[in-house]
């Protein structure tokens, strides 16, 4: 049945104001007021162009840190929750008690929120791994998420804690789709197991990859609870990623114009980031 | 592969599975400590010396857990409710209506999904507190707008697979739009449904930033906005901080047990969609 003019505006509506008032409407409001002086207070504003964005690129060192450690944590977090997915996926592809005891087990932390989480690990990487380190004389787990570096590896091992199980269970599901024949027919070809993971098993698995790839990194660009929660932006704001950064700007410094210039900065990279990557792991899946 | 080294692979399979525990070991038994047996030995058990369950009574006391709690189930559930009933809807009318606008609306909506928190929040916070709505009822309003877009996205692909005959049947026999929805089409949404209804209310669960802005007052915040302030004030009382974490994830780990198939089914649906 195709539903009427009426029918069609009225079963609409409600989603449609809704949408409109959280997310279109603040969006387009957004993108103006990164043109402007505006501070929140009052409706009183200026337009000043582009120089909220000139700011950003000519004096706010702050925000490039920020970008440029966004990005490293993006590149390692992904590579390693998709390797370390794919390779639990591999290990407890077949059903058993046990298998699916363990699936259970490396999924459980991706439900646990991102303050939750990041507080937990804070226990686990300043008490935990300070008093390992003394028992097992391995200084380098000593003093951790008091510098730059230990903080950052601090964010992607959380971060991997908690991805890896979620991206596990896309890799089974797509494993589980490979028929039985095709694996057989390799066996008796003589096909070893280094061969079989490489020419059949990743390719027939490569859409899953899209979707694996696609999550966790938009994921990572858009990580900020386990950021605010697991090092706050410390030591010296060094491990503040671009989320964190934007709040920083609007709620401690109060430069609401300034945030909003940079969240819509934000906006196209993200944008321009996840759409290049589905457009090559989409091509390289034709081409397998 | 197939039955090499199986002993291999249960052990160290076994061996993940309690490295992945460990950090919710350490959180058991150090809620269990005092501050002192903390300090003494991070990874054993608590011994008699040093075992109190104080940490529980205090955190739970702090957290004001029961209202904590009941604020969370409260803006997930209704949240969640609001965003099966109206989305279905909307995208049954997308699906059904087949004219331009219903796709340009439909393209609208998968658009927006790239859109981070972030680039909105700032204008949305002004425009909310214009209107009266930096309260419970209007954050229930701002998740149906926010988690409009992928459960639109979601119903529109299922719904496209739904055969028409029963509908059109339906329609011969007299019923209106709103019949042919509710008595007809929503029933066949069941499986989508549930598989909705687990993505948003997850998420809507542990979401902190959205309720920062919007319900930041005592007697409304939800369990990671108390977690968060209690944290802050308690951050060197681990004693009650871990077992703070643990009550916290208590909920979520007890809907997990009884909805393991489910969570999994949805999130493994919700992905590859």
């Amino acid at each position: 049945m195709r539903p009427s003019k009426l029918t069609f505006t009225l079963f609409l509506l409600p989603v449609a104001i809704a949408f409109s008032a959280v997310v279109l409407i603040p969006m387009f409001l957004g993108f103006f007021y990164s043109f402007t002086d505006w501070n929140g207070i009052g409706n009183s504003y200026h337009i000043i162009g582009f120089s909220n964005y000139l700011t950003i690129f000519h004096s706010d060192s702050e925000f490039r840190n920020a970008f440029f450690f966004t990005l490293k944590f993006a590149i390692a977090s992904v590579i390693l929750i998709n390797v370390i997915g794919f390779s639990l996926a591999l290990l407890v592809q077949r059903s058993s008690w046990l298998n699916n005891t363990l699936r259970s087990i490396f999924f459980l932390p991706n439900l646990i929120g991102g303050i939750l989480l990041g507080f937990t690990w804070q226990f686990i990487f300043t008490k935990v791994f300070d008093m390992l380190g003394s028992l097992l004389h391995l200084p380098f787990l000593q003093g951790w998420l008091s510098t730059t570096s230990t903080g950052f590896w601090g964010l992607v091992i959380v971060m991997s804690w908690q991805l890896s199980g979620y991206m596990m269970i896309i890799y089974i599901a797509a494993l589980q789709n490979i028929s039985e024949s095709i694996q057989e027919a390799a066996s008796i070809d003589g096909v070893t197991p280094v061969q079989r993971l490489f020419k059949i098993t990743l390719p027939l698995v490569s859409p899953a990859f899209t979707i694996g790839l696609f999550l966790s990194i938009s994921n990572s660009f858009k990580l900020f609870d386990q950021n605010l929660s697991l090092t706050g932006g410390a030591p010296y704001k060094s491990t503040q990623m671009l989320t964190l950064n934007i709040y920083n700007t609007a709620f401690t410094m109060n430069n609401l114009a300034l945030a909003q210039a940079k969240a819509v900065l934000f906006l196209i990279m993200v944008a321009v980031i996840t759409l290049t990557q589905l457009y090559f792991s989409k091509r390289k899946e034709l081409e397998l | 592969m197939k039955h090499r080294k199986p002993i291999l692979q249960t052990i160290l399979g076994i061996l993940l599975g309690l490295l992945f525990l460990s950090p919710l070991y350490i959180l058991v038994v150090n809620s269990f400590k005092t501050q002192k047996g903390i300090f003494s030995n991070v990874l054993a058990l608590p011994d008699s010396t040093y075992f109190t369950l104080n940490n529980y009574a205090e955190a739970w006391k702090q957290l004001e857990f029961l209202k904590s709690l009941f604020n969370s189930l409260y803006i997930s559930i209704l949240s969640t409710l609001a965003i099966i009933l109206l989305t279905s809807m909307a995208a049954w009318v997308l699906v059904r209506r087949k004219s331009k606008t219903a796709n340009v609306i439909f393209y609208i909506f998968a658009l927006s999904m790239l859109v981070p928190f972030q680039c909105v929040m700032l204008p949305l916070v002004q425009i909310m507190g214009k209107i009266q709505f930096l309260n419970p009822a209007g954050l229930i309003f701002m998740y149906l707008g926010f988690g409009s877009s992928l459960s639109i996205i979601m119903y529109h692909g299922f719904i496209k697979n739904v055969p028409l005959e029963l509908e059109e049947a339906a329609t011969i026999d007299g019923a209106n739009a709103f019949q042919v929805f509710w008595r007809i089409v929503f029933p066949l949404l069941k499986s989508i449904t549930v598989t909705i209804a687990i993505l948003n209310l997850m998420w809507i669960w542990n979401d902190f930033l959205l309720p920062q802005l919007v319900i930041n007052k005592p007697g409304w915040q939800t369990i990671p906005l108390k977690t968060f302030y209690f944290f802050g004030q308690y951050s060197k009382r681990w004693d009650l901080a871990t077992a703070g974490l643990l009550l916290g994830m208590i909920p979520i780990i007890v809907f997990y047990l009884f909805a393991q198939k489910y969570i999994v089914k949805g999130v493994t649906d919700g992905a590859i969609k």
